[in-house]
């Protein structure tokens, strides 16, 4: 590991240790956002445990004059305010860097480092002077190392306060409050301590355009865009901020100014086999409707998947991936649920799937998802995770097309009905695999019966082999429709390279800054970012014309890996998986170690996987 | 032979309702069940009530779960559009189909297996939600489909076709609703036409989750000697303790009723119930007085019958949740989206 170039302006990370339930999310929301206002890219990530107070917690600011939005993967200036986490905290700060410590009690021995700057400031005791009440005076201090930071780095005061009003238009007089604990930090640091500190933030002009959002909020957003009238889900970390966000966008854009009637519906299910049986009743009586869930809420949904996949009725879910197996890490990052979305119930069945980057994605994508279900008619699934959706990006401002209009898909009208000599539910009449649905309501001639069991193209029960085949064929020509109709896949094949990288998801930023590395290094590689299942033609086409190719996912079994294999003509001896699941977001370093590690002693061929290991 | 479409052949002279509908109008395709099987009778009984009340066939949804008695929902209003679902989950699809119109009638039917084992838990969650639906429960006692095995609603030392003898103890869906506030809860059995077709008109006409648990005997692996819910058991067992007659908007109530002995109930939309009070020391009304009655006439070994608890809702889903009167599915895009002035407003807190 290198020593802190000196020049660290705008490019460090801060890591800030702290106790959960004492309030420092606010601190560190106000530090994040001074800096994106002053124009500096900056991306922010919180590593916190399933719990509600006392247990470690720890919130990462990465300041990124490139705009790299990946974990930074090293610490330059920790504030450690953790007793409990000292001596892992001590560790992880990069050489050349900083800690910053409580010093009203004496320096502890094991906050010891030759190669680091140790900076003691006596929160407590400047808190506990100047504030009265227990919870005020815990509250306070993690402002008080807020402005600590504000003197290190060089933030804006002013922007602070401006910050710090808009939070509490409300309540003025914890604007006071605030901005004193901000001085005494201040203060302190500017008479202690030569300020700022090498690694300091200086404005740019490079965050116009831009906005700081978490997945599971554009997410909302977007369902709110797509016309969605009922949200039904039940509570799981880390999906619930997307079905609380959709609720606080509702109840400011759909409720009637004159009656206070509601727009919409929001259903607290009994458990997730309740919330998607909601969500498909909905979308099968003409409503936008969706739900927001995690792994273990995925499993519970099989059987429905399956029934809404075979009765073909659109169904929109979220699934924020969270470490696995069983309950495993519920806080932290994985996408390891691919192929149990992919391939979610008995039978033969497959799901259309999304892949989200990032929360801009995670806006149109959202979009996108109601209009793929209710064109194909069938469940789409949005595969996000924790790392895009309860994270702080920054990312483009999201834009809207007025002209924009939902894609109801074949729903015919009475009127249209009416024209009709007779109306079949399931008769393929336009050679696409997808048949004409009628509403509850419209006209008796419209009436079908929606089952589970085996039926035939009429829509009646069967259990005769050639008409039960005659519709599992012709879902598989809705398939390959939908192969047309999925988001394309992202490709940059500049490098000109017989080495590409494929991955999904939040994998991205961990790439494109993989990517400016290995360039340094004199490696070339294209990347190609799939961005949904069925894999479209360009996938196939990327795989076929590169004779190495690194497949970068966050899960164990190179989930990824194995559907592009079972679902493309891609020589399997072609992949590289790069395999990392510590339940951390993947950070670029692993993926230049990985990467190199393959093609520099390039005769070693055989093929085997990078994985993350214990450490990381 | 899977599939059976009935021939509609209507003789001119057959009585019509002021849609000019016959009761053929309201049936659906020829029934795969046993002969003899309680749940064609219930069948019958639901497409006379809907005949009765004049119901535009279009507007009813029919729902159900996996068992003997969720496979009738095909066989009766074939005008109607019918969702069988997966077993013991019919009530959260109807919650669904519901909250995106509120404006269609919701019939679910479902068994004692569908219900009271597999379905308990979106049982139980769709009375606390008051989902505005007409729930029947096509109650055997039985697992048809899978030959024979005890349900939950198996009454201790009912035996079995094949000799065993059950211990557990049932679950009673008429105690349990009204332990869990459902504001219609009724009783009936298969055999009584006359007391169940009103009640379904009753229960489809109440705003908010309306209960009927119809004992239907299984023919086929329920009606034996030492079953205590064959046909000649359950003729014997169950007594009517509230008769309740169905009077729609437009009619007159023209039954004779004496003085102190009917009740009638206003139901939202104007129509009306009249309880007639078979049993003298039964009150309707009062919950908690009830469900004792209930129970204890229960523990003597006797079924009552007729509509057990009413109460006017006023806690339906959607009152609940403040949805506008008209359907969620209807109200036109440009309503819902804020637009692109409305994200700008939006966003501005993410800068």
């Amino acid at each position: 590991m290198s020593q802190s170039a000196p020049d660290r302006v705008n490019d460090f990370t801060i890591k800030i240790a702290t106790v959960n339930g004492t309030g420092s999310a606010s601190a560190n929301t106000l530090l994040m956002k001074s800096i994106f206002r002053s124009g500096i890219p900056v991306m922010g990530k919180n590593y916190f445990p399933s719990n509600i107070q006392g247990l470690p917690t720890w919130y990462e600011i990465r300041v990124t004059r490139d705009a790299y939005v990946a974990r930074a993967g090293r610490t330059d200036l920790m504030v450690a305010m953790n007793a409990e986490t000292y001596a892992r905290d001590v560790k992880e700060v990069a050489p050349g860097g900083y800690l910053i410590y409580d010093s009203t009690w004496p320096r502890p021995a094991l906050l010891k480092r030759e190669d680091i700057t140790v900076l003691g400031v006596p929160l407590a005791r400047l808190c506990n002077e100047n504030f009265n009440g227990v919870r005020t005076r815990i509250l306070m201090k993690n402002i008080c190392y807020a402005g600590v930071l504000v003197a290190l780095l060089d933030l804006d005061l002013a922007r602070i306060r401006e910050l710090l009003a808009e939070t509490y238009a409300k309540k003025p007089q914890l604007v006071e409050s605030n901005m004193k604990a901000i001085q005494l930090g201040y203060d302190y640091a500017k008479q202690n301590f030569t300020c700022p500190l090498p690694l300091h933030v200086a404005p740019l002009d490079k965050t116009r355009g831009n906005i700081m959002i978490d997945g599971n909020t554009a997410a909302a957003l977007g369902c709110v865009y797509a016309g969605a009238t009922v949200a039904a889900w039940y509570p799981i970390t880390p999906s619930t901020s997307l079905m609380d966000a959709f609720k606080m966008f509702a109840d400011r854009v759909r409720v009637d100014k004159e009656t206070g009637a509601r727009n919409f519906a929001f259903i607290q299910a009994e458990d997730e086999l309740a919330s998607i049986g909601m969500v498909i009743g909905a979308m099968w009586n003409g409503a936008r409707a969706f739900t927001a869930t995690s792994g273990p809420g995925i499993s519970l949904m099989n059987e429905f998947l399956g029934l809404a996949y075979y009765a073909e009725v659109p169904a929109v879910v979220f699934d924020i991936q969270r470490v696995g197996p069983s309950t495993g890490m519920p806080t932290r990052t994985q996408q390891c649920d691919l192929m149990a979305a992919a391939y979610a119930s008995h039978g033969d069945t497959r799901h259309v799937c999304l892949y989200p980057a990032n929360p801009e994605e995670c806006f149109y994508m959202a979009v996108q998802a109601f209009d793929l279900a209710e064109r194909l008619q069938t469940p789409v699934l949005v595969l996000s995770d924790i790392d895009i959706g309860m994270n702080d990006w920054m990312c483009r401002d999201l834009k809207w097309d007025d002209a924009y209009r939902p894609d109801r898909g074949k729903m015919l009208s009475k009127e249209e009905l009416l024209k009709l000599e007779k109306f079949y539910r399931f008769v393929d009449k336009d050679g696409d695999g997808i048949t004409y649905r009628t509403l509850p309501g419209v006209h008796p001639k419209g009436a079908y019966f929606t089952r589970g069991s085996g039926h035939t193209q009429f829509g009646t029960y069967t259990e005769d082999s050639a008409e039960y085949q005659q519709v599992l064929d012709r879902l598989l020509v809705k398939w390959n429709t939908a192969k047309k109709l999925v988001p394309r896949a992202v490709i940059d094949a500049t490098a000109n390279s017989k080495v590409g990288i494929v991955s999904i998801g939040s994998c991205d930023g961990a790439i494109h800054e993989a990517i400016d590395i290995l360039k340094g290094h004199g490696v070339g590689v294209d990347y190609m970012r799939v961005r949904a299942f069925p894999f479209s033609e360009d996938v196939e086409r990327f795989l076929a014309v590169h004779e190495l190719l690194f497949v970068v996912e966050q899960n164990r079994d190179a989930q990824f890996r194995a559907l592009l294999t079972l679902e493309t003509q891609v020589e399997k001896s072609k992949l590289r998986s790069l395999l990392y699941y510590d339940g951390l977001p993947i950070s670029s370093s692993f993926i230049v170690e990985g990467v190199l590690a393959e093609l520099e002693p390039r005769g070693a061929t055989q093929p085997r996987a990078r994985t993350s290991g214990a450490k990381p | 032979m899977t599939f059976l479409a009935k021939p509609k052949i209507a003789h001119p002279s057959l009585p019509k309702n002021t849609l000019g509908l016959t009761r053929r109008d309201y049936e659906g395709a020829l029934s795969t069940l046993c002969a003899g099987c309680g749940h064609d009778s219930i069948t019958a009984a639901i497409v006379e009530a809907c005949w009765g009340v004049d119901l535009e066939p279009q507007n009813l949804v029919k729902l159900s779960g996996i068992g003997c008695s969720s496979k009738t929902t095909a066989y009766f209003v074939s005008g109607s559009h019918g969702f069988n679902s997966v077993h013991g989950r019919m009530p959260s699809i109807a919650m669904g189909a519901n909250a995106a119109n509120r404006n269609l009638t919701y019939i679910g039917v479902s068994g004692d297996g569908d219900t009271l084992s597999i379905g308990l838990g979106q049982f139980c969650h769709a009375i606390r939600r008051n989902l505005n639906m007409l729930y029947i429960i096509e109650n055997n006692g039985v697992y048809g489909l899978t030959k024979g095995q005890f349900s939950a609603s198996a009454d201790i030392g009912t035996k079995a076709k094949k000799g065993e003898t059950n211990f557990q103890p049932p679950i009673d869906p008429v105690l349990l609703a009204m332990t869990l506030g459902a504001t219609f809860v009724a009783r009936s059995f298969s055999g009584d036409k006359q007391q169940l077709v009103p009640l379904i008109q009753a229960g489809m006409k109440h705003q908010g989750f309306a209960l009927i648990d119809v004992l239907s005997p299984c023919v086929t692996f329920n009606d034996h000697e030492g079953s205590t819910k064959s046909y000649a058991y359950t003729r014997e067992h169950y007594e009517p303790a509230v008769h309740a007659d169905f009077v729609p908007l437009e009619r007159e109530i023209t039954a004779d009723y004496k003085d102190g002995e009917s009740l009638p109930v206003v139901m939202h939309d104007g129509s009306r119930i009249v309880l007639r009070k078979l049993d003298t020391a039964y009150d309707p009304t009062n919950r908690t007085a009830a469900a004792a009655h209930i129970q204890e006439r229960m523990r003597e070994g006797e079924y009552l019958t007729g509509l057990l608890y009413v109460e006017r809702a006023e806690h339906e889903f959607h009152q609940v949740n403040q949805t506008p009167a008209f359907a969620l599915n209807s109200i036109p895009y440009e309503a819902l989206s804020p637009g692109k002035a409305g994200l700008d407003k939006i966003l501005a807190r993410y800068r």
